[in-house]
């Protein structure tokens, strides 16, 4: 069974979930912008992003808003593709 | 996992994706009908005192009162229609409308612009009224750039536009008008054309 396969470990936690979510359907999300939507503390939501990061489903882009340092976070092409199946394996096993 | 899990997950990423993503919709097509109202009501302001046979307004005039009830049109369909256009799509997408985001959003939007407003109506009634379009354009901005914070998009930038346009009306006041209408009608229309097409991709 192929579905099984397709299931990704990765993404077997709601906050990796949810960071993946948000990240498919906008360019781009800064730190603060998804504390506030997934509703987690500042080291849960950084060790959650530092697991995707080390399997290249996303990128950190780093820079400075006058003073203030501003990490911005995006998905990588292999993060969507990887996403998009995790989905369409859950549909499935829905479907079933 | 069961099968209920892998439901909860399914409708947990749906949820997120409309969640963080419902704002730049509202701002792509009723951004391009809000600018297109504002060049009407703008054409619509001209000719008023074109047809005066004066260039300047006088405070208690007829042409004061009609282009003031044409700017009180303008602002009242760019807000139905973006009304219009998110509850639409909220329904379709089975989301609510009025949920703590967009509740938050809405207030920190309305912050600046209320003060703004109200601010520019007690100058007006103390004659200074050179100043209004730069003012407007300079509200508008603040209330776009304080909104930003309470949604991902890119109203930020549009923010910062309206406030540059703003700022030079303000130097320039004899091309208030003109400015006005780049930041009320061209930059919206450019603005959600851009965010259009973004949702579309």
């Amino acid at each position: 069974m192929g579905i099984i396969e397709n299931i990704n470990k990765l993404f077997d936690h709601r906050i990796r979930l949810g960071i993946m979510s948000v990240l498919m359907v906008n360019e781009d999300a800064d730190f603060n912008q998804l504390k506030e939507l997934l509703d987690v503390t500042d080291g849960n939501l950084a060790s959650h992003l530092k697991a995707l990061e080390n399997a290249a489903y996303i990128t950190i882009e780093k820079s400075f808003i006058g003073r203030k340092p501003n990490t911005r976070y995006s998905a990588t092409k292999l993060g969507k593709i990887e996403f998009k199946k995790h989905i369409d394996a859950l549909e499935k096993l829905i479907k079933k | 996992m069961s099968e209920q899990e892998y439901l909860k997950d399914i409708t947990e990423i749906k949820n997120l994706m409309q969640r963080s993503s419902r704002f730049i919709s509202l701002s792509g097509l009723s951004g391009i009908f809000a600018g297109i109202y504002a060049i009407i009501g703008a054409a619509v302001a001209y000719w008023l005192v074109a047809q005066s046979g004066r260039d300047y307004l006088i405070l208690d005039g007829v042409v004061f009162r009609l282009i003031v009830l044409d700017l009180a049109l303008i602002a009242l369909f760019s807000v139905l229609t973006a009304i219009f256009i998110t509850t639409k799509k909220a329904k379709k997408e089975g989301v609510k409308v009025w949920d703590a985001s967009s509740r938050r959003l809405i207030i920190n939007f309305l912050i600046p612009l209320v003060s703004g407003g109200l601010y520019i109506l007690i100058i007006l009634t103390q004659q200074k009224y050179g100043q209004t379009g730069a003012l407007m354009l300079i509200f508008y901005g603040l209330a776009l750039i304080n909104a930003s914070k309470y949604s991902i998009g890119h109203i930020r930038y549009l923010g910062f536009v309206e406030i540059v346009l703003g700022l030079i009306a303000a130097l320039y006041p004899g091309y208030g008008f003109w400015l006005w209408v780049i930041g009320f009608g061209v930059m919206h229309i450019i603005y959600g054309s851009l965010m259009y097409l973004h949702e579309k991709r």
